[in-house]
């Protein structure tokens, strides 16, 4: 899962924590994160605490899930657009996702997983 | 330099079974390899350039000339997922236009529906940089493009029943076609009743699963003007994968935007003037988002382009898919750029069924997607037109 492209966005949600890369060349944020800006070309970045505040872009409530998926419908995936700017696929954690709407802020919910380093979901604030 | 006019489409095959456990996928790329063959009026002998994609088992085109004996002076395995065959013509007509090779084999096979192949998680896909950032929140196919759609019903005002129309064209269009794999005609509200997937996508905006293949051959000037059966001539191509920006990800648009200005160039014609269009329909949002990108109609206003029959030949505003598409028909190996190659040459040569054959079919457009509606996807385009164009 973590590798040494994106090692640091691991490490931060292990401290419950939402880091982001930035170019130091261009100051463009990163999304997905990486050791590449693809803004500028540039190699060389930095990691910084994001917000955690977004938006939803949007959202669909999935009702047939592929796999262990299959067992958790009907469950929300979503684009949530982070105040720093990137568009990042999540799942929206709600017990009403009928009343979910694109435009509804959100904050970050890093949830712990079975399989691998947490899991950077959203919930409706 | 414009590769207007440097190839000509002389022969297509589109297998006729839907379902084949009964062969392995190589055994269908050489089924339909021969058909297209047949159709052109040549043998293996005469290949000398062949393309194929993921869907080809082994190590792409050189496990492929391999197992059918072809001798090439040129191979691509460009791979955009369902668009990929739509490319390949582009490329073949570049590779002919350069004097690398004058007759070229594109072929396509896989059997999702019998079991050899779903759609899943190959180890490419699992070291794919983004995977970590993707995969772990129960990502699927169709809801992927739900997202898009539900972007697309924010934006725009887009309704499922609008999406719905798409469906109904293609079904009223599959009721000709003795070998698509659904038959019946379906209403908007029988769309609209089917079960949600992922919404607002319901099951009937899903394309089929499907067995089978198909296989084009693409041949210079001098090479077609030998050969029988009447040849479609490729006036234009584009071609554009949209990624996801660095994240600014924006899911209204595909690359037809990009790629449907260029092929539309390069052949020197315009929206208006196509007499019909295949469109990539893997899902209903993809077939509005797509007529959209091209120029058909105005961004936002795919919905009421399509509705009250606009996309049901052969006298709707824009007579798309007319063997059922990937809708109705036939998507075979979940890649549906072929069979809009194959449908489009049945047009120009006035051999679709006579219930949606589109009266004096001059100019036909090819769009093929592959990928991820919006955000990391292949998009290509082709206008084709009549050997005299």
């Amino acid at each position: 899962m973590a590798s040494p492209d994106n090692e640091e966005f691991f490490a931060g949600l292990e401290r419950g924590e939402l880091v982001l890369p930035r170019c130091d060349a261009c100051a463009t944020v990163i999304w997905y994160p990486r050791h590449h800006c693809p803004a500028c070309g540039g190699a060389r970045i930095s990691w910084f605490q994001a917000s955690g505040e977004g938006t939803i872009y949007s959202f669909t409530i999935v009702h047939k899930g592929i796999g262990e998926w299959a067992s958790f419908v009907p469950y929300v995936l979503a684009y949530v657009e982070l105040a720093e700017g990137p568009r990042v696929l999540t799942n929206i954690v709600t017990d009403s996702p009928s009343v979910l709407r694109i435009g509804d802020r959100v904050r970050t919910a890093i949830e712990p997983t079975s399989q691998g380093p947490p899991v950077l979901r959203f919930r409706p604030v | 330099m414009s590769q207007r006019g440097s190839a000509y489409i002389a022969g297509v095959y589109e297998h006729p079974r839907r379902e084949i456990p009964d062969l392995s996928v190589a055994q269908i790329h050489a089924e339909v390899a021969a058909g297209a063959l047949a159709d052109a009026g040549l043998e293996f002998q005469d290949v000398d350039a062949y393309f194929c994609a993921g869907d080809a088992p082994g190590f792409g085109p050189i496990s492929m000339a391999d197992y059918l004996g072809l001798e090439c002076s040129y191979v691509d395995s460009t791979e955009t997922g369902g668009s990929s065959y739509v490319t390949h013509v582009g490329h073949a007509a570049a590779a002919i236009a350069a004097g690398k090779c004058r007759i070229a084999l594109i072929t396509l096979a896989g059997r999702p529906r019998s079991g050899a192949t779903r759609p899943g998680m190959s180890a490419a896909l699992i070291d794919a940089p983004e995977f970590p950032f993707e995969q772990r929140f129960g990502m699927t196919i169709p809801a992927a493009y739900a997202l898009a759609a539900a972007r697309h019903m924010h934006e725009f005002g887009t309704t499922s029943a609008q999406l719905a129309e798409i469906k109904v064209a293609a079904s009223l269009h599959a009721q000709h076609n003795p070998n698509a794999f659904l038959r019946d005609v379906v209403t908007v509200e029988e769309v609209l009743a089917s079960p949600l997937v992922a919404e607002p996508l319901h099951r009937l905006d899903c394309c089929v699963i499907t067995d089978g293949g198909g296989a084009l051959v693409v041949v210079s000037p001098e090479v077609a003007r030998d050969l029988p059966r009447q040849k479609a001539k490729l006036l234009g191509h584009g071609e554009a994968p949209k990624h996801t920006n660095n994240g600014r990800i924006d899911l209204t648009h595909t690359g037809a935007v990009w790629s449907g200005p260029r092929a539309f160039a390069e052949a020197g014609v315009k929206p208006a003037d196509i007499d019909y269009a295949s469109i990539y329909d893997s899902f209903t949002i993809t077939v509005l988002e797509t007529i959209e990108d091209l120029g058909f109609c105005a961004k936002g206003d795919g919905g009421r382009f399509v509705s009250d029959g606009g996309l049901v030949a052969p006298h709707g505003r824009l007579p798309f898919n007319t063997d059922g598409g990937g809708l109705c028909n036939n998507h075979p190996s979940n890649r549906g750029g072929m069979t809009k190659v194959i449908e489009a040459v049945r047009q120009l040569r006035g051999e679709a069924h006579p219930a949606v054959q589109v009266p004096d079919c001059q100019l036909a457009l090819v769009h093929g997607t592959g990928g991820s509606l919006g955000t990391r996807m292949g998009s290509a385009t082709l206008i084709l037109g009549q050997p005299d164009a």
